[in-house]
């Protein structure tokens, strides 16, 4: 079903972007930034108890997961559905030898590709900050892949049912921002109540971010790979839902 | 020569797309209906049909975008469901609605476009710069696509249509929502491509352009061949060689029927035929069979405005599909 093709339109998504590469990669810079130092040295100076770790360094690895949520996300449903409906830039390639599915299939490695690219900027203002500290840390743009996919995938499959760009911002409003901030990302989630807890590990969200707190701190686990393998699993089959979703709603 | 050449095409040429009680439903409704047809190598042929007539449903099974919902569709390599990216490798396809890459310049569509059939870089160049002239856009070739006029967005479209040297070039109403001197200008190069042998199925709403384009064609409704043949066998079938069109009172127009009819017994003897039709205000005298001069024969039907023209496929499309709107 998948074959080379998806590497040439892949490419096509590569060109577009670099007219503004230079652009993206300044505002992907200024995020995090505001973050670190808004809350991790500002807010950070407040808060005690985390331990032997400093805030900063508490919030450091959920920033560069976040990142890479918010932007696959974002890739996956505002600019898909833009290729899809408005620009109609999927019929357009569907008509050559590229299968549909391959188009859509390129969507959420795109989505990935370029969430990562971005992300992977947060590394310098944490090497500013000392904050990169063992040499685990080699080990997250693995972890930011599979996170990039997973939320590629979970963003295309709301595509797949939007029917307007509305639709969307409920998306963003009840499940990423919720999970923005309930996933152990900005506070530890032993203090929560015991339900809030059990709902904190249904999001994907959660696991990232302790698999990224882990490599930040030198720690290998096999549990951690083990949700790494789980998050990849179910990236793929989401993914393959959203395509053969997407396909069936243009191939009519 | 173009069209003596073409004359013969049934006989010479092999057939590239065949249609066997083709049909397309969404739901219950029947959108294209057990529908036949057989395309030549070296034709163009065209599907003529009011809005919502199953045109484009019908496009849309030939480039592998639709599956149909019964019979089948050979097109080029087998069947359509079977051999999508073999089949899609040697088409190329204008569709109703523009899909141009808006985030690329229209050079950059060209070349990205040839990359998708595997194209080699020199060869998609050199492509790329031979369509650029022969559509004059050359001076555009940096442009973003926002910037071109409706003509030259059309221009490009079919440019990247032939990025690939398709078998068989689709176009889905090429030339709808142009101005005159755009459409004119598509049609120089459609026939231009004609002459070098492509073979072509085009969808139109335009009768004009069906003349001029079309060896073949078949007028559609409601999903159903009403139909087919070579456009001036149609006409001279259906309408006759020439029309007496006439606007005037309810009155008038019945008397004017009653004396064609006195003459229609008059000219039957010869092989000639006179069919009257009366629509709103208007009446049309559809002059049938053997030549007759009947402006010449009879000079009071003169004197009162009649409108003598040639017979057109327009004739025959109203003929047979109505005049009753479609939306
Ligand atoms: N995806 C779809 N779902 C339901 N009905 C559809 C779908 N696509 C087309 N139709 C219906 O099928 C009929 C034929 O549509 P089609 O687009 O083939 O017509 P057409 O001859 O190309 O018309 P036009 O000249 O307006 O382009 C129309 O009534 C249309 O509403
Ligand atoms: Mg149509």
């Amino acid at each position: 079903m998948l074959s080379y093709r998806i590497f040439k339109v892949w490419r096509r998504d590569m060109i577009v972007w670099q007219k503004y590469l230079a652009a993206s990669l300044v505002t992907h810079f200024g995020e995090p930034l505001i973050y670190l130092v808004a809350m991790g040295f500002g807010l950070g100076r407040y808060i005690e108890g985390m331990g032997e770790i400093s805030y900063v360094a508490f919030i450091a690895p959920a920033i560069v997961i976040t990142s890479m949520m918010n932007g696959s996300s974002f890739e996956a449903t505002f600019s898909s559905y833009t290729r899809l409906e408005t620009q109609k830039t999927f019929h357009g390639i569907a008509m050559t030898p590229v299968s549909m599915e391959e188009v859509v299939g390129v969507e959420i490695l795109w989505a990935t590709t370029k969430s990562l690219i971005t992300s992977c900027v947060i590394f310098i203002v944490l090497a500013f900050f000392g904050l990169l500290n063992s040499w685990t840390i080699l080990l997250m743009p693995i972890l930011m892949t599979v996170t990039g996919l997973l939320f590629s995938s979970i963003g295309m499959l709301m595509t797949s049912f939007a029917r307007n760009y509305d639709f969307f911002s409920y998306y963003f409003t009840l499940f990423i921002s919720p999970m923005f901030v309930f996933s152990g990302t900005f506070f530890p989630l032993d203090k929560l109540p015991t339900w809030a807890k059990y709902l904190a590990q249904v999001l994907p969200l959660t696991h990232a971010v302790r698999v990224a707190r882990n490599l930040f701190a030198g720690q290998l686990l096999w549990q951690d790979l083990l949700a790494t393998l789980l998050m990849l699993m179910t990236a793929i089959v989401i993914s393959l839902i959203a395509i053969k979703r997407i396909v069936r709603r243009i191939l009519v | 020569m173009i069209k003596t050449m073409n004359n013969n095409i049934e006989h010479n040429n092999k057939i590239l797309i065949k249609a066997a009680q083709l049909s397309k439903k969404f739901d219950h409704f029947t959108a294209v209906d057990s529908i036949d047809f057989e395309i030549f190598s070296g034709e163009c042929f065209g599907f003529l049909g009011p809005n919502g007539a199953g045109k484009s449903s019908t496009m849309r099974m030939i480039y592998c975008f639709s599956d149909p919902s019964s019979g089948s569709l050979h097109v080029l390599k087998g069947e359509t469901q079977k051999y999508p990216r073999e089949i899609k490798a040697e088409l190329g396809v204008v569709p109703q609605e523009d899909n141009l890459d808006p985030d690329l310049s229209v050079k950059q569509n060209l070349l990205l476009y040839a990359t998708y059939f595997d194209i080699e870089k020199k060869t998609a160049k050199k492509k790329t710069e031979e369509l650029l002239e022969f559509f004059e856009l050359q001076e555009k070739q940096n442009a973003k696509i926002q910037t071109l006029s409706g003509g030259m967005r059309r221009r490009l479209l079919i440019a990247r249509a032939l990025i690939n040297q398709p078998k068989v070039l689709i176009l889905d109403e090429p030339t709808t929502g142009l101005d005159p001197q755009a459409r004119h200008n598509i049609w120089h190069r459609l026939r231009q491509l004609i002459s070098q042998g492509v073979t072509m199925v085009l969808t139109t709403h335009y009768m004009e352009e069906a003349e001029l384009l079309c060896d073949r064609l078949i007028i559609m409704d409601h999903g159903k061949v009403l139909a087919r043949g070579k456009p001036k066998d149609l006409i001279l079938e259906h309408v006759g060689h020439e029309v007496l069109e006439m606007r005037g009172t309810a009155q008038l127009l019945e008397d004017y029927k009653t004396k064609f009819n006195k003459l229609q017994k008059k000219y039957s003897k010869n092989g000639s035929e006179i069919e009257i039709e009366i629509i709103g205000d208007t009446l049309f005298a559809k002059l049938k069979g053997n030549k007759i001069n009947l402006l010449q024969e009879h000079p009071e039907i003169q004197q009162n405005s009649f409108q003598l023209r040639p017979a057109g496929l327009e004739d025959v499309f109203l003929h047979l599909t109505g005049r009753d709107l479609r939306d």
